[in-house]
């Protein structure tokens, strides 16, 4: 299968604007299987992408390359042009401003609301640090407005665990909110979410779009063209298109893929 | 109020403070006072033997607390705990050893008498120091953390969790049992360390040390209770119980996953190995029976019968455990087993939180909720 | 779905029917590997005023010199009527007969003695204490019986008492037994013997003056593989004041070839015998483990009870043994070990059950609360035990066919239970491995573990299969109890000795990978049999249990990891 060149090769970007990530055939395999196949990605400094692709294409694995979860077999991934993270685990590279929001959210349950947020805050990460650590006023305001902005203010003093899956969503969102990363990368966070919650977390994204980077995976068609955002297209493990959604929704291959040949 | 007290003060409800107050004011004072001044035969009269029976529960509540610190916290369950009660012990032990000096069989000065048998001229250089108080005191929290340090790191560096953990923490145990088993290891092979004389220059025989180490044992109770409660009431005790809940999601908040258990692991193995230093010289002897496996999980489930992540449950079941099994070894030793062993499943079925777990719930009212629930349904 | 259980438990009866045949096949080299003890002794022709019956009747002798020359003169003559007359001798039981003078052997009946000839080896009527006399012994005299003795064991009528006393000879030989070597050479039957005389008399002479005939004992020696004749051979190797033993430089250098040759097949011989030590101790781990790899590798379950199913596999062996004992006859008492193979399945299989449907299944997905529940299942089973059976151990014996030691290639010699353990423990995984692959329970045991929700909506009764594969587990660690019963000891806490072992050959091989299991147990078996020469048995032990701590901390997933996503979760 001839590989379509991105819109734009890594090299020519790289020349002109800073990236915040990077991924220069990237391959991962599981037991033969390929889970990505020489993909070839660059998310520049404050940009939003959407990520779609069918079942397989290799999304998660993706995300997982980038936040150290998964060693890539071959492949370089840069995070701000000059941090080769292929090397590093998931704690350097969230310590290095790279937030992830699971597809299955992932909030502490056992903690409240407000701990959870506590916990994410951006703060020395140290053991010691965390011993002795105490809540000072400025901290408590953030928390606060963070709490405002996921509209959880409410239900802080509650068990995360007793939320409703959308708030736990949002809950992990905020918890993102208050790592204070450069790049967000959010998989799936509208998966099990009602519409009108759907719509709010699409303001909500393009708010938090204005002063971060942020990578998205969904499945939600709808919920992607509202991003008004670039569209990347997975499958087998590599980019079949990119574009704005209306191009890549036109294009041949991508409609192959997903209504099957 | 400085910053410290005041944090002391919010780590406990008021109630809380006034219980923890009156237990350590009976456990420190009345007891022994009960014992000393009140004459024999009297009523309030509390017989030593009693006083080193409960001295003894104090080292095994200190062992529970570390115990749960990681297990009910953390979410570590180490089955092999054993091991950093038992260094502790041989530590203690080594230093009473080296009291005895010439009042020992074969009367020799500098050997312990399993070495002149073994016919060894020096004691060992591992031997070296812990005829002070002051080395023997700092191993038996060296020994144990060190141990606990690189276990730990070499696991949690690895990602061995849950039930990996477990088994081999247990096999790490084993292995202790089995080389200590050993003569040539230069510990006593299969009889350990006895025949003790005196710690610090008290004769262990006299009633007035029995109740010192008791009155040791509870004070120490009342401290690592503290620490513990600081800890677990920090935001490090939130980390850990995020560690607990989702250990990965942990690491994408940039926390150090391996820092934190290594930290708590380490403390917890050291007061483990206070508690058995504390425990040897009351009991008067330590033999690599300590490092059996089955001990090591049967104190989890003192943890389990209490309530674990509670700190407080940990105390009530080594209580209410070690009580039950003086109770029924002298009255009918061949139940014991099967109770124990029922004990097991049945916290687990059951009560999966434990005696403070059932309090709550039943202070909770939700038991007369749930009753009330299922009489509507009845009706319905 | 009641036609999937039904067909399930056809399949479960195949399964049993496949037990059946492989318990027929083990019957069958018990047969074959028979001792081959059954050899005719050789035979004794001859008349009755023989120097033999002079010799005894000089035993008589007033002096304790000449009393030793006589027991020389009965070694020298090789006639398997001595060995009788010499003990009688040693032990106090020869006596002078008043009246004829003759020797005669006594022993004590009632207030007087019956008499046997020592000569015809027939009765020769009784006689009270004051007719005859005992004829002393000393204890010097007592010792060289001793030695005459064991060289008469040559001409035992048992064969391995002949085997025993020849190579007593080589392993300390001396010059005068040469020609009673030959004799025995030229007597023997059994070709075994026969070649263990010849290297015999070819030790003698090495130190022939003949060269020839040193040069042909080498010859004959070097093929051999017993250390003893190698540092026969070195003996001759040595200086003696300066000047070699063998004078010769041709023999010396033939000598030395043969202990090179010697060492070679001994060290080859050695490995190949702790080699089979550590299959079978292997194996051992194997069997104890493999019922574990199904709990905790398909099902997750942490089962801590499991060595108390194999405890309990091993009462079954036990029990079924004293109805053996007690019902049937005792030509069948060998049997009552394969009787016990499917009991013990099935004792252990059915606890199994009760345990999986009783506290486990309440318990899934929460692996730490399973380990304590199980922790204390395993507590009531042993006390339970004990209650029953007493605290000590049981006495479980081997029948005849599993008993005693083969030798084979020539040096390597093991005993017969290790290599049915071997046998054994493979035919066990194979019978399992094959169940799991072709049966519809097998077929439906591994949906519930790859899918359980998929397997549960395409009608799989999960908590049937859950049961079942419990009782899979559990029925094969009682098996492992029957061959536990063969080697080690019975009682109640038999299981706790192998808890922690099975769980290091499982997490060592890779949860979830028979397979690894396998490999797992066996690398582990040799790697202890090996480490154990280097630093004792216990010592060694704790090397094991601290390289496969290290080794987890490499592979924390084991050598046979399950990779990928399905890895993760």
């Amino acid at each position: 299968m001839a590989m379509p060149e991105p819109a734009s090769g890594p090299d020519a970007v790289t020349a002109r604007e800073p990236s915040i990530l990077y991924l220069e055939g990237v391959s991962v395999s599981f037991d033969g299987f390929k889970a990505l196949n020489s993909l070839n990605l660059i998310i520049r400094r404050g940009e939003m992408r959407a990520i779609i692709g069918p079942n397989g294409a290799g999304k998660t694995t993706m995300m997982d390359v980038v936040t150290g979860k998964t060693r890539p077999d071959t492949g370089r991934v840069l995070f701000a042009d000059d941090v080769n993270l292929a090397h590093l685990d998931e704690t350097d590279i969230a310590n290095l401003g790279i937030g992830r929001k699971f597809q299955k959210p992932t909030v502490f349950e056992s903690l409240t609301v407000f701990e959870n947020i506590y916990l994410a805050q951006k703060t020395k990460r140290s053991i010691a640090e965390t011993l002795f650590a105490r809540i000072r006023g400025e901290q408590l305001t953030r928390i606060e407005a963070t709490l405002e902005t996921i509209r959880l203010t409410e239900r802080s003093a509650d068990l995360a665990g007793d939320l409703s899956h959308g708030q736990k969503q949002w809950l992990e969102i905020g918890m993102l909110l208050a790592q204070e990363p450069e790049l967000m990368l959010l998989d799936e966070p509208v998966a099990g979410m009602s519409d009108a919650e759907t719509e709010q977390t699409v303001t909500l994204l393009m708010e938090i779009a204005k002063d971060h980077s942020l990578v998205v995976v969904e499945h939600d068609m709808k919920f992607v063209r509202n991003l008004d955002c670039t569209v990347s297209v997975l499958h087998e493990g590599s980019v079949l298109a990119e574009g704005p959604m209306e191009s890549v929704q036109s294009d041949p291959r991508v409609i192959e893929v997903y209504l099957g040949r | 109020m400085g910053p410290i007290s005041s944090r002391l003060v919010a780590m406990e409800s008021k109630r809380g403070w006034a219980a923890i107050l009156v237990l350590a004011a009976i456990a420190i004072f009345v007891v022994p006072i009960l014992n000393l001044a009140v004459p024999e035969g009297s009523l309030f009269h509390i017989p030593t033997f009693w006083v080193t029976t409960l001295g003894k529960y104090l080292a095994f509540a200190i062992l529970a607390l570390s115990l749960d610190l990681i297990w009910g916290y953390a979410g570590i369950l180490s089955l092999g705990h054993g091991a950093f009660f038992g260094l502790g012990g041989y530590a203690m032990g080594m230093y009473m050893m080296r009291q005895i000096g010439e009042r020992s069989v074969y009367g020799n000065p500098d050997l312990p008498d399993f070495m002149v048998f073994l016919n060894w001229d020096s004691v060992p250089w591992y031997w070296l120091g812990f005829d002070q108080f002051w080395f023997a005191a700092l191993m038996v929290l060296a020994v144990p953390g060190a141990l606990a340090f690189v276990f730990g790191w070499l696991a949690f560096r690895s990602r061995i969790t849950g039930v990996y953990f477990s088994i081999i923490s247990q096999a790490m145990v084993f292995a202790f049992m089995l080389a200590f088993f050993r003569n040539e290891m230069g510990f006593g092979g299969n009889n350990g360390l006895t025949d003790f004389k005196d710690i610090l220059g008290f004769e262990l025989s006299r009633d007035t040390t029995k109740v010192g180490l008791y009155i040791a044992s509870a004070v120490s109770l009342l401290i690592v209770y503290l620490i513990c409660r600081t800890v677990v009431s920090s935001k490090l005790g939130r980390l850990l119980i995020a560690v607990r809940d989702a250990e990965n999601r942990v690491r994408f908040l940039g926390y150090s996953v391996t820092n934190a258990k290594l930290f708590v692991f380490t403390l917890s193995a050291m007061i483990a190995g206070l508690a058995g230093a504390l425990y040897v010289p009351q009991v008067g002897i330590i033999n690599p029976g300590e490092f059996a496996p089955a001990k090591s999980i049967e104190m989890a489930i003192w943890v389990a019968v209490g309530g674990r992540g509670t700190l407080f449950g940990a105390i009530i079941g080594a209580f209410a455990i070690n009580g039950a099994r003086t109770y029924f070894t002298a009255a009918a030793p061949e139940i014991w087993l099967f109770f124990l062993g029922s004990l097991f499943i049945l916290v687990t079925l059951v009560m999966p939180q434990g005696i403070v777990g059932v309090y709550k719930f039943l202070r909770s009212g939700e038991l007369i909720e749930a009753i009330g629930r299922r009489l509507r349904r009845g009706d319905a | 779905m009641a036609t999937g259980h039904s067909t399930c438990a056809v399949r479960i009866r195949g399964y049993i029917a496949f037990l059946g045949s492989a318990l027929l096949f083990l019957a069958l080299m018990a047969a074959v590997t028979l001792p081959a003890a059954a050899q005719s002794a050789p035979q004794f022709t001859q008349t009755a005023d023989d120097p033999f019956a002079a010799a005894v009747q000089a035993l008589d002798a007033r002096k304790f010199s000449d009393k030793a020359k006589a027991i020389d003169a009965l070694g020298v003559l090789g006639d398997e009527r001595a060995i009788v007359v010499l003990q009688a001798f040693a032990d106090g039981r020869l006596y002078r007969r008043k009246a004829d003078k003759a020797v005669i052997i006594g022993d004590r009946d009632g207030d007087g003695f019956s008499l046997t000839s020592p000569v015809t080896g027939a009765t020769a009527g009784t006689a009270a204490s004051g007719e005859i006399k005992k004829i002393i012994a000393n204890n010097k005299l007592r010792g060289q019986i001793r030695g005459v003795l064991g060289q008469l064991a040559l001409f035992s009528p048992n064969a391995d008492d002949r085997l025993d006393a020849a190579r007593n000879v080589i392993a300390s030989p001396t010059e005068d037994a040469l020609g009673l070597l030959k004799r025995a050479r030229d007597r023997e039957t059994v070709s075994k013997i026969r070649a263990t005389l010849e290297s015999g008399i070819a030790v003698l002479e090495l130190a022939s003056d003949d060269r020839a005939l040193r040069l042909a004992a080498v010859a004959t020696l070097a093929d051999r593989s017993d250390p003893n004749i190698k540092s026969a051979l070195e003996q001759r190797l040595l200086k003696n004041n300066g000047e070699f033993t063998e004078p010769d430089a041709e023999v010396r250098a033939a000598l030395r070839e043969a202990v090179d040759d010697i060492d070679d097949r001994l060290a080859l011989f050695g490995l190949v015998e702790n080699l089979i030590f550590g299959l079978s101790l292997g194996s051992v781990l194997l069997l104890a483990a493999i019922g574990l790899a199904i709990t905790f590798g398909v099902m997750g379950v942490i089962n801590m009870a499991h060595g108390e199913m194999i405890m309990l596999g091993a009462y079954t062996t036990f029990v079924v043994q004293e109805i053996f004992r007690s019902t049937m006859p005792p030509e069948l008492f060998g049997m009552y070990v394969l009787v016990s193979i499917p009991a013990a399945f099935f004792v252990a299989a059915a606890f199994g059950v009760l345990i999986e449907r009783g506290c486990i299944r309440f318990l899934y997905g929460r692996p730490l609360e399973t380990l304590l529940a199980t922790w204390g299942v395993s507590l009531i089973l042993q006390q339970l035990v004990r209650t029953v059976f007493g605290a000590n151990n049981q006495e479980v014996a081997n029948p005849d066919w599993i008993s005693g030691a083969v030798a084979f290639g020539g040096g390597v010699s093991v005993t017969v239970s290790r290599i049915y353990i071997i046998i054994f423990c493979l035919m066990v995984v194979a019978a399992l491995a094959a169940f799991i692959r072709y049966s519809r329970f097998g077929l439906q045991m591994r949906a519930v573990t790859q899918n359980r929700g998929m397997a549960s909506a395409m009608g799989i009764r999960t908590g049937q299969v859950d049961a079942l594969t419990f009782a899979l587990g559990s029925g094969i660690a009682g098996v492992a109890g029957v061959a536990l019963s063969q080697i080690s000891n019975v009682s109640p806490n038999l299981g706790q000795n192998f808890v922690v072992d099975s769980f290091m050959v499982v997490v060592f091989g890779g949860v979830g990978s028979l397979w690894g299991t396998i490999v797992g147990a066996f690398s582990l078996g040799i790697v202890n049999k090996f480490l154990e020469p280097v630093s004792g048995a216990i010592l060694g032990k704790v090397v094991v249990l601290v390289i496969i701590i290290l080794f987890i901390q490499r592979r924390p997933r084991g050598l046979f990891a399950l990779k990928g996503r399905a890895a993760d979760s």
